[in-house]
C-alpha cells in the first residue's frame, strides 16, 4: 500500500463523489421544493448519456455533445414535468412512487426502442485523454479530474443561484411557503417547471460526463439513483449542503472499501477467503454508513424535517 | 356494478378453473403461467398486509423474495450436490423437502424483515421508500459478489423439490400446492385485517397520535406488519424459486419491488383481493403484450400511469364502483 495509490484511490473516489452529487442535487432539490419523490431521475441521467453520444457520433464534437445533453435532459424534463409531475404535487408519496416507476418503464423501453439494446460509446475528446502529472510525481487521468473540477464548478454555480439571485430567492420561499409565494405574485407553476428542468439538466449531464467512462446503456441510470438516494437519505433531504458532503461520504466510502477491506482482511485471514469476505463486505459498506447515520440522526445530517 | 364479494368470488373459481381447463385442454404451459400468477399474488398479499393495511410503502420487499429463493437454492444446493451447509460452526444437511424450505425461508425473510424494519421505521414517508429501496440493493449486491453460490450466475436445481404424497414435477400437483398456500394466506390476511391487531395497524396508518394516546406503540405494530409481510413474501421467493428450479440475484432487484407495488395498484389497494387481481393481469398482460410486442413495458408504464392518475381504486375499484379501499 504506497501513499500514491491511496492518493489515487482518494481522487477516484471524490469523482465518483462529485458526479453522484450533480444526481443527487436534482432530486433534493425537487423534493425540497415541490415534496415529490423522483423515481424518473435516473431515467434523465440516461436520456443525457443517449443524446450526448447520438450527437457526439453525428458531429464528433464533445462540447457540442454535452450542450445535448443538458438541453434534451432538461426539455424531457420540463416536458415530463408538465404532462405528469404536476398532477403529483400533494399527492400521496405512494402516488408519486408509482407514476414515476411508469415513467422510468416507459423511458427505459422507448430508449431501447431507439436506440437498440445494445451499448453505445461516447468516446473522451483528445485534449481531455491521457494521464497528466501531479505534483508528488502521480500521474492521473485527465478527464477524471476535469470531472471533479466540473463537478465542483456546477455545485458552486448552484450554491450562487439558491443563495445569490432571485430565482434562488423564490425557490427558498417556495420551500417554505408555497400559498405565500404564489400569493405574492410569483408564478409557481412556471417556477416549478424550472426547478424540475434544473434538476433534469443536472442529472443530463451527470450521464453525459460519466457515459464517456463508461458504456451508455439502458438501465445505467437506476444504480446511479440508488446510490443517490443514498446519499440524500445520509445528507438529509431537501439539503444541497446535505447532498454535497453526503455524495462525498458515499463516494469515498465505495471506492476506498472496495480496494482497502480486502487487503485489510488479508491481515488476518487467509489470502482466498479475505478477498471473497472484503469484497462482499464492500459492496454493503455504504449502506451500513447509511444504517449508521440513521441510526445516530434519522432525518440525516443536515436534515431539518422527516 | 358489481358487488366486490361477489367479483372475489369470481376471481377465486377463475383461479380455479384456468388450470383445469388445461388439463382437458392438454395444455401444461398455461398451469405454469397460473402458477406464476398464484405465487406473485401471495408475495404482493404479503407486500399488501404492510403497504394495504400499515401504509408503509415498501419498496424493497424484493429482498425477501429474494431471501426466500436463496434459502430454497442454497438447502437444495446442498442436498443435490451431498455437501454438508457450515453455518456457525455447525454442520447442516441440505434438504430437497418443501415444508423445511419453507419454514426456513419464512424465518430467515421474518428475520431480515426484523432488521430492516428496526433500522427504517425510524423514518417515515420518503425516508423510508428510499431506505428499503437502498436495503434491497444492498442484498442485491451481496448476492452478485458471492461467489460459494453462483455469484451473478446465479444457482440451478435439477429436480423440483418433493412434498410428501404429492410429485411436484406434475404442474397441476405443484399448481395445487401453491394454491392451497394462497388460500391460506388470504384467510389469515382477511382475519388479521378484522383481528384488534389488524384494527389498530389501520389505526396506526391513518392517525398515529391517536393510537398512541391511547397506549399503543404504533411503531412496534408496524414493525409486526413488516415482519409477518416480508415473512409471506419469502415464502412466495421460496415457490417462485422452485417453479423455475432456478435461482439468481435479479430475485433481489429493485424493479420486482417496484412490481409487486405494481401488482397491488393495478388489483386495488388495501382490498383482500387486489393482489390477486393485480398478479392475474399482470401475468396475462406479460404473457399476451410481450408476445405481441418486445417493448411491452411501455404499454405496462401507461396502464400504470392512467390508474395511478385517473383511477385510483384499481380495477377492482373500477368494477365495484367503489374508489376507496378502506370501509
Amino acid at each position: 500500500m504506497s501513499t500514491l495509490l491511496i492518493i489515487e484511490q482518494v481522487l477516484n473516489g471524490l469523482q465518483f463523489g462529485v458526479m453522484l452529487f450533480l444526481m443527487a442535487a436534482g432530486l433534493t432539490l425537487i423534493f425540497g421544493v415541490m415534496g415529490l419523490i423522483n423515481l424518473a431521475h435516473g431515467s434523465l441521467y440516461m436520456i443525457g448519456a443517449f443524446a450526448a453520444a447520438a450527437v457526439a457520433g453525428a458531429t464528433g464534437s464533445f462540447v457540442l455533445a454535452l450542450a445535448a445533453a443538458l438541453a434534451v435532459a432538461a426539455i424531457a424534463g420540463a416536458l415530463i414535468e408538465i404532462t405528469v409531475i404536476r398532477r403529483l404535487y400533494g399527492k400521496a408519496h405512494l402516488d408519486q412512487v408509482l407514476a414515476t416507476f411508469a415513467l422510468i418503464l416507459i423511458f427505459s423501453e422507448g430508449t431501447r426502442w431507439l436506440f437498440g439494446s445494445f451499448p453505445l460509446f461516447l468516446n473522451i475528446p483528445d485534449y481531455l485523454s491521457g494521464p497528466v502529472a501531479l505534483p508528488g510525481g502521480i500521474q492521473y487521468p485527465l478527464y477524471r479530474l476535469t470531472l471533479i473540477a466540473v463537478g465542483l464548478l456546477v455545485g458552486l454555480g448552484l450554491w450562487a443561484l439558491i443563495e445569490r439571485t432571485r430565482i434562488g430567492i423564490q425557490i427558498r420561499a417556495g420551500e417554505n411557503d408555497r400559498e405565500m409565494i404564489a400569493a405574492l405574485g410569483v408564478d409557481i407553476r412556471l417556477l416549478y417547471t424550472l426547478v424540475f428542468a434544473i434538476g433534469a439538466a443536472l442529472a443530463g449531464l451527470a450521464g453525459a460526463l460519466v457515459g464517456a467512462i463508461q458504456s451508455v446503456q439502458v438501465g445505467m441510470g437506476e444504480p446511479v439513483l440508488i446510490l443517490a438516494f443514498v446519499v440524500i437519505v445520509i445528507g438529509g433531504i431537501g439539503s444541497i449542503k446535505g447532498a454535497f458532503i453526503g455524495a462525498l461520504l458515499v463516494g469515498l466510502t465505495d471506492t476506498l472499501g472496495g480496494i482497502f477491506l480486502p487487503e485489510l482482511f488479508k491481515l488476518f485471514m487467509e489470502p482466498g477467503a479475505a478477498t471473497q469476505t472484503g469484497s462482499a463486505l464492500a459492496s454493503m459498506a455504504i449502506y451500513i454508513l447509511m444504517s449508521l447515520v440513521l441510526i445516530w440522526r434519522p432525518t440525516g445530517l443536515f436534515g431539518a424535517r422527516a | 356494478m358489481i358487488p366486490e364479494r361477489l367479483l372475489n368470488w369470481v376471481v377465486f373459481a377463475g383461479l380455479l378453473a384456468v388450470p383445469l381447463w388445461a388439463i382437458v385442454a392438454d395444455e401444461p404451459f398455461t398451469i405454469t403461467l397460473v402458477t406464476r400468477a398464484v405465487i406473485l399474488a401471495i408475495a404482493a398479499v404479503g407486500l399488501n398486509i404492510a403497504l394495504g393495511i400499515g401504509g408503509l410503502v415498501s419498496l424493497g420487499h424484493a429482498v425477501f423474495f429474494g431471501l426466500g429463493g436463496y434459502a430454497m437454492g442454497i438447502l437444495a444446493y446442498h442436498a443435490q450436490t451431498y455437501t454438508s451447509l457450515d453455518l456457525f460452526g455447525l454442520s447442516l444437511a441440505g434438504t430437497k423437502s418443501m415444508p423445511i424450505i419453507w419454514l426456513v425461508a419464512v424465518v430467515v425473510s421474518a428475520l431480515a424483515a426484523w432488521v430492516i424494519g428496526l433500522l427504517s421505521l425510524r423514518t417515515s414517508g420518503v425516508y423510508f421508500i428510499m431506505i428499503t429501496l437502498a436495503f434491497g440493493q444492498m442484498f442485491y449486491y451481496f448476492a452478485i459478489s458471492w461467489s460459494t453460490y453462483g455469484g451473478e450466475d446465479g444457482l440451478s436445481i435439477y429436480v423440483r423439490n418433493g412434498f410428501p404424497g404429492l410429485n411436484t414435477l406434475v404442474p397441476i400437483q405443484f399448481f395445487g400446492l401453491c394454491f392451497a398456500l394462497l388460500c391460506i394466506v388470504l384467510f389469515l390476511n382477511a382475519r388479521l385485517q378484522n383481528a384488534p391487531f389488524g384494527l389498530a395497524l389501520n389505526a396506526a396508518r391513518q392517525v398515529p397520535t391517536r393510537v398512541e394516546t391511547v397506549g399503543l406503540n404504533p411503531m412496534r405494530l408496524k414493525l409486526v406488519a413488516f415482519v409477518i409481510s416480508g415473512a409471506i413474501t419469502g415464502l412466495a421467493g421460496a415457490l417462485f424459486a422452485d417453479l423455475n428450479r432456478f435461482v439468481s440475484p435479479t430475485m433481489f432487484n429493485w424493479q420486482l419491488s417496484g412490481e409487486l407495488i405494481v401488482l397491488i395498484i393495478i388489483g386495488g389497494v388495501g382490498r383482500l383481493y387486489g393482489p390477486v387481481v393485480g398478479a392475474c393481469l399482470f401475468v396475462a398482460l406479460e404473457h399476451w403484450l410481450g408476445a405481441l410486442t418486445e417493448f411491452w413495458h411501455v404499454y405496462l408504464g401507461l396502464i400504470l400511469l392512467v390508474i395511478v392518475l385517473f383511477a385510483r381504486g384499481g380495477i377492482i375499484g373500477l368494477l365495484t364502483g367503489k374508489e376507496g379501499a378502506h370501509v
